[in-house]
């Protein structure tokens, strides 16, 4: 054997590695300083949350139940009639989202797949964006995670669309010329007006909101960032937003999933 | 038949006589008519008129609920369960929609001494 070999050997593991490694981005956060938006409402909120009677989400997750045995479109095939029991088949499903369509170079939402479902297989009328019924079966469908941690798809095609969100993160942007970093990672725990500053963590969506009085998805929460530094949130059902639920999604790598969440 | 959404609640083992706390959540948006959609247009107020509880035909709770009351409201109250009975709710709405809520009450005989 040439002396050369045992070097070229190295630099081809090396270059494998280096391929196989996908570039992720800087974590602002350490693993162990991760914190549910939970920890940083007050007790009121905190016991609403934890009271699984008066906890508001659980009127839509009793309507999401009540929706996933019920049939629609033109064969009145229900979510039951396919996916048979939520427990058992959706559990770590929502865990899983955003990830790539199936056969699709897409970046999709859970939401956006329950309305393929419905409009493909079910053949049904279209739920919108943030209507309840969209919302109460992605809270059914989430509530089966409930406990699990939130893990980014270990899918190599999702680097981009992470990196992308992380891009998108870190951009500062409106009026107020902020980036969601200088809030949610350099000011976290600090207070905004009478509100404490979260990490802005996905682990709660869809989540019950005590300002719009009902549920909404994490689409909606981001927009609601948007108009708060007073910038044009793009239109709904966009990649952006998807990006940047892939991103924190990654950011919170770990933490439980929640629902039903009550924030303030 | 139920309309509408609401919950119930109230203790698994119920003894004749028993004084229970009832828990009573119902959905419902409690628009006050100040609020916005998401296309910045006014909503029409439309809160709970009036909402009734009645336990085997005895009316045992009612209120009259107005816009200084949230979305979803949360209402508590105590009853005497004598024997086994439907609790059913009622409620109507400022468009006049109603809606309609039943769970039966199990009420076991007693085998402790009230209190």
């Amino acid at each position: 054997m040439r002396p050369g070999w045992p070097l070229l050997v190295a630099a081809m593991l090396g270059l494998g590695t280096l391929a196989q490694a996908q570039p992720q981005p800087a974590r602002a956060l350490a693993p162990d300083q991760l914190r549910s938006g939970l920890a940083f409402a007050g007790p009121d909120v905190q016991r609403l949350q934890a009271d699984g009677f008066a906890n508001p989400g659980m009127l839509w997750l009793s309507r999401g139940e009540a929706l996933w045995a019920q049939g629609a479109g033109p064969r009145k095939q229900s979510c039951r009639d396919c996916h048979g029991r939520q427990a058992e088949s959706m559990r770590g499903v929502a865990a899983q989202y955003p990830r790539l369509a199936p056969g699709a170079p897409q970046l999709i939402n859970l939401e956006d797949q329950i309305r393929v479902c419905r409009s493909q297989q079910q053949q049904a009328d279209d739920w919108a964006f943030e209507s309840d019924e969209l919302l109460a079966m992605t809270l059914y469908v989430t509530e089966a995670s409930r406990g699990q941690p939130l893990h980014m798809s270990p899918d190599p095609r999702l680097a981009v669309h992470l990196q992308a969100g992380a891009a998108l993160y870190q951009r500062r942007q409106g009026q107020l010329n902020l980036s969601c970093s200088q809030c949610h990672d350099q000011q976290q725990g600090w207070r905004l007006y009478s509100d404490r500053l979260s990490q802005g963590q996905p682990n709660g969506y869809p989540v019950y909101r005590l300002e719009w009085q009902k549920l909404g998805s994490l689409e909606r929460r981001l927009r609601s960032c948007y108009a708060g530094i007073r910038a044009e949130p793009p239109p709904w059902g966009d990649l952006h937003m998807r990006q940047l639920a892939l991103y924190l999604t990654w950011r919170g790598t770990g933490l439980p999933i929640e629902v039903p969440a009550v924030r303030k | 038949m139920s309309q509408g959404l609401a919950r119930l609640q109230w203790p698994v083992v119920i003894q004749a006589g028993d004084v229970v706390k009832v828990r009573l959540l119902v959905q419902h948006p409690m628009h006050t008519g100040y609020q916005q959609d998401m296309q910045g247009r006014l909503i029409a107020r439309n809160v709970l008129v009036w909402l009734a509880c009645e336990l085997g035909g005895q009316e045992v709770f009612r209120v009259e609920p107005s816009s200084g009351i949230a979305a979803n409201p949360y209402f508590e109250f105590c009853v005497r369960a004598r024997a086994s009975a439907e609790m059913v709710v009622r409620w109507q709405d400022d468009l006049g929609v109603m809606g309609e809520w039943r769970q039966r009450m199990e009420v076991a005989e007693r085998k402790t001494p009230k209190p």
